[in-house]
């Protein structure tokens, strides 16, 4: 559990680094703190990976990624952990998942993100995580966004 | 039904900064200016295009992304199967709760009912039952979450496809 300095660090950073200069000192006037003291705790919860990274998060649409494939597998659960490796080695997977069932209308125990330039390309890749499953795989389907509804991300009361 | 924004016009420079700083960005002083060195442009220009990219929505956020799951928090995706006729005042209802960080619709060749797929971010564990709780109050369906039991190594950069604008 992270204490009050770092919960403060990460409500008034969870929608963005202000973009100033000294951004880090910034932050510091804001919290009545040190700029040493928050840049001592941002490095501090990069290290234990509180903070994945620090940078841009892009809106997939804009950068040319228009289709985006939400691939749902059902594959024997003792041989998961290895198909799932391989399908996360994968260059075209943004994302991969053991999750679990929900009987009877969703079989489906792995999910791999692809990412593509059209629907057409997503269903090429989608092909060949098919072929590298092999038999392993006994049902699958492809759930394509239509619509980003909602993306702000993290949201923790301040 | 398909709705989606344009990808939108990017210049070289815009390229090289949504390529080069998904991650990385440093813990300093100026940190601003590092970038902007080693991207070769000046401090002043890369936060004035970081502003244009967050204005024209290319990038969704610029800072650091949390995983909440290091400080006793959760992330869970979780699906709906919203019937057509209530599309609208499912959405507004679901939307509506500062926990649903990211909400798809989604459909698939085979038709699955769930077309509503969102992720829920909680402070604590305990949050993701009472955030399922209160989404269920407020829609009157079911909410099927499904949390991730295993995480598959990937890597997690996206770079810009298609050609820069000269």
């Amino acid at each position: 559990m992270s204490d009050d300095l770092d919960r403060r660090l990460i409500v008034a950073t969870q929608a963005g680094l202000p973009l100033v200069p000294r951004p880090y000192h910034a932050l510091a006037e804001q919290l009545g703190v040190t700029a040493g003291e928050v840049m001592a705790r941002m490095n501090a919860m990069l290290e234990r990976g509180t903070i994945r990274r620090i940078g841009a998060v892009p809106n997939h649409y804009a950068i040319g990624y228009t289709a985006n494939g939400m691939s749902v597998w059902d594959v024997p659960d003792e041989r998961i952990d290895e198909l799932g490796a391989r399908i996360g080695a994968l260059d075209f997977v943004t994302h991969a998942y053991h999750r679990p069932r929900a009987l009877p209308d969703w079989p489906y125990n792995l999910f791999a993100m692809v990412h593509g330039g059209s629907r057409e390309e997503v269903l090429t890749k989608v092909g060949l995580i098919r072929e590298l499953l092999g038999a392993d795989c006994r049902a699958s389907d492809v759930l394509f966004s239509t619509k980003i509804l909602k993306k702000t991300g993290l949201r923790i009361a301040g | 039904m398909r709705e989606r924004p344009p990808a939108a016009e990017l210049d070289a420079v815009d390229r090289r900064i949504v390529d080069a700083l998904q991650g990385g960005f440093p813990v300093c002083e100026r940190p601003y200016a590092a970038a902007a060195e080693s991207l070769g442009i000046a401090e002043e220009e890369l936060l004035a295009r970081l502003q244009s990219l967050l204005d024209r929505k290319v990038l969704t956020r610029f800072g650091p992304m949390f995983q909440i799951e290091r400080m006793g928090g959760a992330f869970v995706l979780a699906a709906l199967a919203v019937p057509e006729a209530d599309w609208a005042r499912v959405n507004d209802a679901v939307n509506a709760f500062p926990e649903v960080a990211h909400n798809y619709r989604r459909e698939s060749d085979l038709n699955t009912p769930f077309n509503m797929w969102f992720v829920l971010a909680t402070e604590t564990r305990e949050g993701i039952a009472e955030a399922v709780r209160k989404i269920e109050a407020a829609t009157g369906l079911v909410v099927h979450p499904f949390p991730k039991l295993k995480e598959y190594f990937v890597e997690m950069k996206l770079a810009v496809r298609g050609e820069a604008l000269s």
